[in-house]
């Protein structure tokens, strides 16, 4: 195994990504390389294209020129004969079911129990037995404090709580990659805080993480690179430190004087 | 406070109080609407009393024939029908439900078709047309478009009164089941369905496990509707000679000319089906609402009010 070459690879890979929804260009050239066990947080005022980006990678959203790899597999496509086709939708949910996702309307399934949330994908999707994701499901909801809600219903529960174990339910199917699309911006700014905090814990054990907020603190602390985008485009990246104590751009200098 | 103070100052802030506490409030009494009550009571007793003893209503002869093995022969074949039917005619409908909503255009040109002709046609007309089927294809036979077959029957053979019944309220069912689906299956928030996908389901599962088990809080009270509509509907089947419960009632009056009595005998079991049936709606209904927070209480801001409160704890 060339495992060294594997190793120095990019868990995620995109380069050159457009996409216009009817006629308007969103994204206009997105490149950007995320390594395993790294945290990259996103940043751009509304309608910069972080958002779509996000969900460009498990493909909510399909691209329509440049390409986007993770863990090595194209995403929506594969080469055959030296053609590029797209892939069936059941190669597509395969891609998927490797990445978790985290929503800002949290999405938990309304009919189903906490538990049931997160114990869904691994026995529906990843054909666990129901005693092992059972067993997981329970460590999960301990790690992002919800054990004792295991049998609510996401209804019954604060915003703060729904958005935990939304993570949790995300982790359940031992994601290579956890996209987190504005995971506090439909929170209380009380609960923002209990949300930021599972985040960051999980960032300190190496999961690779994109994150995609509003949040310039959790950036500050939990970030291992800072990508500002704006307009479509990536204008800045560097490590927290380079990009919101000394942005050389003047967007990326604009949009940050907002939050001090 | 000086609008506290109103009931007088001597009686002090504790007094004030113990007045306005809600607590102690209770609805003053309305004669008026006793009497409306009694009158109401009256009129129905009054109403009760002259049918029960109007001898034309012909209530020994209701009795007499109430489990008449013709009536109860009757009413197996308007159940059986019913049930049939609808079963067909829910599962059909899914089937058209998804295909309309899907982004293939030929499946939802196929399903809109379907809808627009079954349901822009009377059910009667539909009844008589199945029933008549042979007059229009003597022979049915399986074979390429244009091509070669590879069998035929004759159609009086295979469209009996049951299966012509059948057919006729099955499709006709499907095409009204597809719209009520369908609105059912927009009524979830779209979120659902991303979120099935983003976790790697396949359509088939996020429909199966997510969507449509929402879907069903929409879907089961239309649906209840036209449960009920169908054990009626069925009794159109009589014209073309399934022996339903009208058409065995009837069966019986042509002979005996007890008319009222006989359709009395038929109406009491429609409404003991009818109403047995609400009960089993209501059941389905509350299975569905699991998970909408408690049931019993009204979702208003004084609950939501509630849970966050003892979440902050």
């Amino acid at each position: 195994m060339t495992t060294s070459s594997i190793d120095q690879a990019p868990l995620v890979r995109a380069r050159n990504v457009h996409k216009a929804f009817h006629h308007v260009e969103v994204l206009k050239g997105i490149d950007l390389d995320v390594k395993a066990g790294e945290v990259v947080v996103i940043l751009g005022p509304s309608g910069s294209g972080k958002s779509t980006f996000l969900r460009c990678i498990n493909r909510l959203e399909t691209i329509d020129k440049g390409s986007i790899f993770v863990d090595g597999e194209q995403i929506g496509y594969q080469l055959r004969n030296g053609k590029l086709q797209p892939l069936s939708n059941r190669a597509i949910a395969t891609q998927r079911s490797k990445i978790g996702m985290v929503f800002q309307q949290f999405n938990l399934y309304p009919h189903m129990t906490v538990l049931q949330n997160v114990i869904e994908a691994p026995i529906g999707v990843h054909g666990r037995s129901r005693d092992e994701a059972i067993t997981e499901a329970r460590e999960l909801l301990a790690k992002v404090g919800m054990s004792h809600k295991v049998n609510a219903y996401p209804r019954q529960l604060s915003g703060g709580q729904q958005q935990r174990v939304a993570i949790a339910r995300a982790l359940a199917i031992r994601p290579t990659l956890m996209l987190f699309d504005e995971p506090t911006s439909a929170l209380d700014p009380e609960l923002v805080g209990e949300v930021l905090t599972t985040m960051r814990s999980l960032a300190d054990q190496g999961l690779t993480m994109i994150v995609v907020t509003h949040e310039i603190g959790f950036a500050r602390e939990a970030a291992d690179r800072v990508v500002f985008m704006d307009g479509g485009r990536v204008v800045e990246e560097g490590s927290p430190e380079a990009v919101l104590e000394n942005p050389r751009h003047p967007r990326t200098r604009s949009f940050l004087s907002r939050f001090i | 406070m000086s609008t506290l103070s109103a009931p007088g100052k001597e009686e002090g802030a504790r007094m004030d109080a113990d007045l306005y506490d809600v607590a102690r409030a209770h609805h003053p009494f309305r004669p008026g609407r006793l009497l409306l009550w009694v009158v109401v009571l009256a009129v129905a007793a009054n109403f009760a009393y002259i049918v029960a003893n109007n001898p034309n209503f012909g209530w020994p002869v209701v009795a007499a024939y109430f489990f008449d093995p013709t009536v109860i022969h009757g009413l197996y074949v308007t159940l059986g029908l019913t049930v049939v039917a609808m079963a067909i005619g829910i599962a059909l409908g899914l089937l058209l439900a998804i295909a309309r909503m899907s982004s293939d255009r030929l499946a939802s040109s196929v399903s809109s078709l379907f809808i627009w002709f079954f349901r822009g046609t009377p059910l009667l007309v539909q009844l008589i047309f199945w029933y008549n089927l042979s007059t229009l294809f003597p022979e049915i036979s399986i074979g390429i478009p244009f091509g070669p077959t590879f069998a035929s029957w004759n159609t009086n053979d295979l469209i009996s009164p049951v299966t012509a019944a059948i057919v006729g309220l099955a499709l006709n069912e499907a095409a009204y089941m597809a719209e009520i689906i369908r609105g059912g299956l927009l009524s979830v928030d779209k979120g659902q369905a991303e979120t099935a996908e983003a976790f790697g389901m396949t359509r088939a599962r996020a429909l199966r496990r997510i969507i449509i088990p929402q879907a069903m809080r929409s879907i089961v009270p239309p649906t209840g509707n036209q449960l009920i509509s169908m054990i009626k509907a069925t009794s159109l089947v009589s014209v073309i000679a399934m022996a339903d419960l009208l058409y065995s009632v009837q069966s019986i009056y042509n002979r005996t000319f007890e008319v009222m009595p006989m359709l009395l005998v038929a109406v009491l079991w429609y409404l003991f089906i009818t109403s047995i049936l609400n009960v089993g709606q209501s059941a389905i209904e509350r299975h569905y609402n699991r998970g909408e927070r408690d049931a019993a209480v009204r979702k208003d801001d004084a609950a939501e009010k509630a849970v966050q409160q003892e979440d902050a704890r």
